[in-house]
């Protein structure tokens, strides 16, 4: 065992190997942080359609119910093959991992909508109407009052949903996308031991991870100690 | 003419009537308090009046001018003469005391940033908040909060304000700062219609005292005649209950 670890040494430890691995470390990196990104600002307009009144907006708020109720439901897998197969119908040129990082803005959509809602939820309502009674729009009590004071409740969980997605990601290499997952697989078929293959995958989801997670963590703690920053 | 004018105001949450049928008015620089029992409809009112509650029949006006409470527009103008002070404060928590008050005079009245500030400065001077410029609500007591939103709806430079039972929440030791600061603002012309439970206070401060029992005005007159000498029944009944306590 160890005499074949030292044997590969050499020629896994090379500048080859590390570009094909920074490679797939930054597709996975890609698809989380565009998939993210866009289904947070996504989300969030799914979440200030949901809490509108007005009444022309209604279909669109029974619209942004179903998505959000529809696609919590869904295994990822299921989303990414759906897009698959909808964007060879509509857009055949497009890359696999632009169809990952879609697959990914709709589940994350979905979630962090739900997450938005909530934090815009935990701003007491009597905030909106000192804003109201003061004679600012919607739209400036909004950005000015009701945001600000979510954040502290939309951070945290944002930030460990994007943790946890990362991981998710890795289902994009059932589509053939050659994230971090499958270039360790492709590794061992090119005859290094899996302890090398697999290995550098988990040191590498691990550092990808980490960082976030404590990230997360610090933003929870500072956000928890004041309620005004 | 009164300066704001209630007509047969009624108003309900979602069909049961709070409101029924409300006449009332105040004049130019009148100190009207709201008296009566709990749950007679006095918020309600205040909120129908700032349009926060929808009317469900009856006419306001101020200065004249019918107010068209289903008109967006119509409403923010009302709000640029009246304002409100909640009992709960409603500062905004994200700002400081000094953005709180700045805030709507530069967003909706188009005031310099550097005009309003210095306005902002001197409100809180003018409720004894000066070094608390920067402190953020949750670094106040709850009477500082008080005056900080009394300073926020003056900036709004109203010519009528509302007060909704605003030293209610407060400890009892805290009670007397706020009441000094209406008592100063009552003193400079501004008309005002209050909710309170403080009976001397209302005493002290009223032009004129309104009864309000389950939706309606049952009497009205100078505290005086109220206080000492009510001629409804459940006038008597309310003062009576409030003086043996
Ligand atoms: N948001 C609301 N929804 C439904 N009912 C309400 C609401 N606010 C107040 N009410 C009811 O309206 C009545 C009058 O309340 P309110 O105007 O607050 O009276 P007051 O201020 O005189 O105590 C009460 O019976 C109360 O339960
Ligand atoms: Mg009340």
């Amino acid at each position: 065992m160890i005499d074949r670890l030292m044997a590969e040494a050499p020629a896994f430890f090379t500048r080859d190997t590390a570009a094909f691995l920074g490679l797939a470390l930054s597709r996975t990196l890609l698809m989380t942080v565009i998939g993210c990104g866009a289904g947070f600002v996504l989300g969030m307009v799914l979440a200030v359609v949901r809490r509108s009144r007005a009444g022309w907006l209604a279909p669109a708020r029974v619209l942004a119910a179903a998505y959000v109720e529809l696609f919590r439901r869904i295994p990822f897998l299921v989303i990414l093959i759906l897009v698959l197969f909808s964007v060879q119908a509509f857009a055949p040129d497009l890359s696999l991992l632009g169809i990952a990082a879609i697959a990914v803005t709709l589940a994350a959509t979905a979630y962090l909508s739900e997450i938005v809602r909530a934090g815009l939820e935990s701003v007491p309502r009597a905030q909106v109407e000192g804003a109201d009674v003061l004679g600012l729009s919607a739209a400036q009590s909004f950005w000015l009052v009701i945001l600000p004071q979510s954040w502290r409740v939309i951070l945290p969980p944002a930030a460990a949903f994007m943790v946890m997605f990362i991981k998710d990601t890795a289902l994009a290499s059932h589509l053939g996308v050659v994230e971090l997952a499958f270039s360790g697989k492709i590794l061992v078929n090119r005859g290094f031991s899996p302890l090398y293959g697999f290995g550098a995958v988990l040191i590498l989801y691990f550092l990808l991870s980490w960082p976030l997670g404590r990230m997360a963590a610090w933003l929870e703690t500072r956000l928890a100690v004041s309620r005004h920053r | 003419m009164p300066f704001l004018d209630i007509v047969d105001l009624s108003a309900g949450y979602g069909g049961a009537p709070i409101l029924n049928g409300v006449n009332l008015s105040v004049g130019k620089g009148e100190v009207i308090s709201l008296i009566g029992p709990s749950g007679s409809g006095k918020s309600t009112l205040l909120r129908v009046l700032i349009g926060l509650t929808a009317p469900s029949s009856g006419q306001v006006s101020i200065d004249g001018t019918p107010v068209d409470y289903a008109s967006k527009a119509s409403v923010r103008a009302l709000r640029r003469r009246m304002s409100i002070v909640f009992q709960q404060f409603n500062l905004f928590q994200n700002m400081t005391a000094l953005a709180n008050i700045c805030l709507a005079p530069v967003k909706t009245l188009g005031v310099a940033p550097a005009a309003a500030e210095a306005r902002g400065r001197e409100l809180l001077a003018s409720v004894g908040l000066a070094d608390k410029a920067d402190s953020y609500p949750d670094q106040l007591s709850g009477g500082q909060q008080q005056r900080v939103a009394i300073a926020r709806a003056l900036a709004m430079q109203p010519e009528i304000l509302l007060l909704d039972e605003i030293t209610s929440a407060l400890d009892p030791e805290r009670v007397g700062e706020v009441l000094d600061t209406v008592r100063a603002l009552a003193a400079t012309g501004i008309s005002m219609l209050l909710v309170s439970h403080e009976m001397s206070f209302v005493r002290e401060i009223s032009t004129r005292v309104v009864m309000m029992d389950a939706g309606r005005v049952v009497e009205s007159g100078p505290p005086a005649q109220i206080f000492t000498a009510p001629q409804e029944a459940r006038t008597k009944a309310f003062i009576g209950a409030i003086i043996r306590h």
